[in-house]
C-alpha cells in the first residue's frame, strides 16, 4: 500500500476484540489511512514492521502478553513509527508502563471518535495526547513529596515545572489544548510543547516513586 | 478389599470370603511376600466383570508406567547382586516378590479405573497419616524406613541369629533400602498426584467464582440492555454503571459506594459520580490528584460539587460533565465543567436558587469560595475551593 487518497496518516490498529476493531475502522476510515490490523503482540510486531504505519493505536492489553512488548520491539527496528495507547483497563500500572515503554499518548477505550481521530493526528504530528486521567496520573505521581524531598532527585527530569503542571491540571479539568492556550495566553504549540515536556520526564525520570506509586495505586 | 481377588477366589470356591481374606495375610506372611506379588500380578491380569479389558493390557501401552517397571527391576538386580556377594540368600524371595509387588502396584495406579485408584488410595491413607499433615514427606519417608528397618531386623535376627553379626546385619540394611528405594516412586506418585488434584479444585473453585459473579452482574445488565435496546440513553446508562462495577471488581479498586458512607474526599466523590450517572445518564469523568479523608468542610464541598453536576447534568444538555479534584496541603479545590449550553450567570432568575443556595451559600458558609464561568454555548465551569484544616499534630 502506499499513500491512501484520504491523505489523513497511515494507522496500524492493534486490538484483540473484533468487535472494537471493526468500531473503531467504521469510525475512522474517512478521516485516516488504515493499513492494517492484527491480533496479538507477535502479528503486530511483524505486519507492523512490513507496513511502517505513521501510528499505531495499540490496546495495552493483549493476549500472549502486554502491549509494551510491541512498542519494545517494533522501536528497535522502525523507531520512527509512533504509539498512541488505548485501553480499558485504566490501571496505573498499565497506563505508567505502556507510555514508559515509549507510546506517545494514552487514551481510554470510551473516547469518541472524533476525539480519537484528533489523537491519532496528533501524535502522528509528534505531539503527544494526554487523556484527563493520565494528567491526573502524571500530577500525582510527580507530587511533592509530603516529607524531606530525595536527594537523588534530578530537576531536569524529576520534577515538573509550574507551567507544565499548570498545563496538566487544565487536561485534567477537560479543557482542550486550545481551550488551555486561550486560558494562559499562549500558543497551541507551546501547550504541545508542553505536553511533549511531561512526556518525555514520565518516559526518562528515574524517580523511584513514579513506579512505587503505581504499584501501590493498583492495591488501593 | 483391594483388587477383588479375595472376592472371586471366594466366588469359584464358595469359601466364605472373611476365610479366604485371612488365608491370603497368613500366605503373604509366610511365603516371605511371594503371595502378596501374586496378589498384584492377579490383579493385573484378571479381568474385572463387565469390563473388556484387564488393567494389564492397557498398561502394556503405558510407556512411562513400563519404563517405571523397568528402573524398578534393575534396582532389583542390584539388591540381588550385593545379596548373593554377601550371602544373604534369604533377601532373594523376599526382594523378588517386593519388586513384582511395587511394579504391579505402580501399573495398577497408572492405569487403572478409578474405582481401582481409590482402593489403592484408601489403602495408603492409614500409612499416609502416620506423620502429621505439615511434616514434610522425608520425614515421612524416615518413618517408614525406621519401621521397614526394625521389623525386618526382627525377622533376620530370628531366623539367622546363630550366624556371625556382620552378615545379617548387611542382610537388614540392603533389605531397608531396598524397600525405600523400591517404594519411593510410588510413594511420590501418590503424592504429587494428591498435590495435583488439590491444585485443580482451587482452580475450579476460581473459576466458578468468576462464573457466578459474571452471571450476576454482567449477564444481567445484557438482559436489561436488550430489553431496553430501543432507549440509547438507558442502554449507556446501563453499560457505564456495569463497566464500573466490573472495573472496581477487576482491577481491585474501591469497591461500588452506597453500601457504606464515604470517609475520604475521593470516595465521596466516586460516588457523586456514580449517583448521577445513575439519574441522570450524564457521563462523570472523574479525576482526582491525592486524597484526604472528610471533615464538616470537605463534606459540604463535596455536597456542592454534586449540586454542581447534577446542574450539569440537569441543564446544559452535555453528554458529559468532568470533575476535577485535588488535595494539597493547604487546600482542596474541585472542578466541574461541562460542554453543553451554558447560561448567562448574572440573568439567573431570583428563584433558581440551586447555584445560589446549594453552591455559593454553602462553600461561604465554611469558609469556602465557588466560582461560575459560564458563557451561553460554551459551556460552564464550576470552581470550588475550600481550605484544609490543618492536621493537628
Amino acid at each position: 500500500m502506499t499513500e491512501g487518497s484520504s491523505g489523513g496518516p497511515r494507522v496500524f490498529l492493534v486490538d484483540d476484540h473484533d468487535l472494537f476493531r471493526s468500531g473503531v475502522r467504521a469510525e475512522l476510515t474517512r478521516l485516516v489511512e488504515l493499513v492494517g490490523e492484527a491480533d496479538d503482540v507477535g502479528p503486530a510486531i511483524e505486519l507492523i514492521t512490513e507496513r511502517s504505519p505513521h501510528v499505531v493505536i495499540l490496546d495495552v492489553h493483549l493476549p500472549s502478553g502486554r502491549g509494551q512488548a510491541v512498542i519494545e520491539a517494533v522501536r528497535a527496528v522502525r523507531p520512527e513509527v509512533r504509539f498512541l495507547a488505548l485501553s480499558a483497563s485504566d490501571a496505573p500500572e498499565d497506563v505508567i508502563g505502556v507510555i514508559r515503554a515509549g507510546a506517545r499518548g494514552y487514551v481510554t477505550k470510551t473516547i469518541s471518535p472524533a476525539d480519537l481521530a484528533d489523537a491519532v493526528v496528533r501524535v502522528a504530528a509528534g505531539d503527544a495526547v494526554f487523556s484527563p486521567r493520565l494528567a491526573g496520573f502524571v500530577l500525582d505521581a510527580f507530587a511533592a513529596e509530603p516529607g524531606a524531598p530525595s536527594p537523588a532527585v534530578d530537576p531536569e527530569l524529576d520534577q515538573l515545572s509550574p507551567r507544565e503542571r499548570e498545563v496538566l491540571r487544565f487536561i485534567a479539568r477537560g479543557y482542550t489544548y486550545k481551550e488551555i492556550a486561550r486560558e494562559l495566553g499562549i500558543s497551541v504549540k507551546t501547550v504541545e510543547t508542553h505536553v511533549s515536556g511531561v512526556l518525555r520526564k514520565l518516559q526518562l525520570s528515574t524517580r523511584h516513586q513514579l513506579t512505587r506509586w503505581a504499584t501501590e495505586r493498583r492495591l488501593v | 478389599m483391594l483388587g477383588g481377588i479375595a472376592t472371586g477366589l471366594s466366588a469359584r470356591t464358595r469359601i466364605d470370603v472373611t476365610l479366604v481374606r485371612i488365608g491370603l495375610v497368613v500366605a503373604v506372611l509366610l511365603s516371605g511376600g511371594v503371595v502378596a506379588a501374586a496378589y498384584v500380578i492377579a490383579w493385573l491380569l484378571l479381568p474385572v466383570d463387565g469390563q473388556a479389558e484387564t488393567i494389564g493390557q492397557r498398561a502394556w501401552r503405558d510407556r512411562d508406567g513400563i519404563g517405571v517397571v523397568a528402573a524398578i527391576a534393575s534396582l532389583l538386580a542390584v539388591v540381588l547382586i550385593v545379596a548373593s556377594a554377601t550371602a544373604a540368600h534369604w533377601v532373594d524371595t523376599f526382594a523378588w516378590a517386593a519388586a513384582a509387588t511395587a511394579a504391579g502396584l505402580v501399573l495398577i495406579w497408572r492405569n487403572g479405573p478409578p474405582a481401582e485408584r481409590e482402593a489403592l488410595q484408601r489403602a495408603a491413607e492409614p500409612v499416609l497419616r502416620l506423620g502429621p499433615r505439615s511434616r514434610s514427606r522425608r520425614g515421612l519417608a524416615a518413618r517408614l524406613v525406621a519401621g521397614a528397618a526394625l521389623l525386618l531386623g526382627g525377622v533376620a535376627a530370628i531366623t539367622i541369629g546363630h550366624q556371625a553379626v556382620l552378615q545379617p546385619l548387611a542382610g537388614v540394611a540392603l533389605v531397608a533400602a531396598g524397600c525405600v528405594v523400591v517404594f519411593g516412586p510410588w510413594w511420590f506418585s501418590v503424592g504429587r498426584d494428591l498435590v495435583v488434584e488439590r491444585q485443580a479444585r482451587v482452580r475450579a473453585e476460581e473459576r466458578a467464582e468468576v462464573a457466578a459473579r459474571l452471571h450476576d452482574s454482567v449477564l444481567q445488565t445484557l438482559a436489561l440492555i436488550q430489553r431496553d435496546a430501543s432507549s440509547p440513553g438507558r442502554v449507556a446508562q446501563l453499560a457505564r454503571a456495569q463497566e464500573r462495577e466490573l472495573r472496581s471488581w477487576l482491577f481491585g479498586g474501591p469497591a461500588p459506594s452506597g453500601t457504606e458512607a464515604a470517609t475520604t474526599l475521593a470516595a465521596a466523590l466516586r460516588s457523586v459520580q456514580e449517583e448521577v450517572e445513575a439519574g441522570y445518564g450524564t457521563r462523570v469523568d472523574l479525576v482526582t490528584v491525592g486524597d484526604c479523608s472528610l471533615d464538616d468542610r470537605l463534606t459540604a464541598l463535596v455536597a456542592a460539587a454534586r449540586e454542581a453536576v447534577v446542574n450539569a447534568a440537569k441543564w446544559s444538555g452535555a453528554d458529559t460533565a468532568s470533575v476535577y479534584a485535588e488535595v494539597t496541603d493547604g487546600e482542596v479545590e474541585v472542578f466541574v465543567r461541562d460542554r453543553g449550553c451554558g447560561f448567562d450567570p448574572a440573568a439567573v432568575a431570583p428563584d433558581r436558587r440551586g447555584l445560589e443556595g446549594s453552591v455559593h451559600g454553602r462553600m461561604a458558609r465554611h469558609g469556602g469560595t465557588a466560582q461560575v464561568r459560564s458563557e451561553p454555548g460554551a459551556g460552564t465551569e464550576v470552581a470550588l475551593r475550600m481550605r484544609r484544616v490543618p492536621v493537628a499534630s
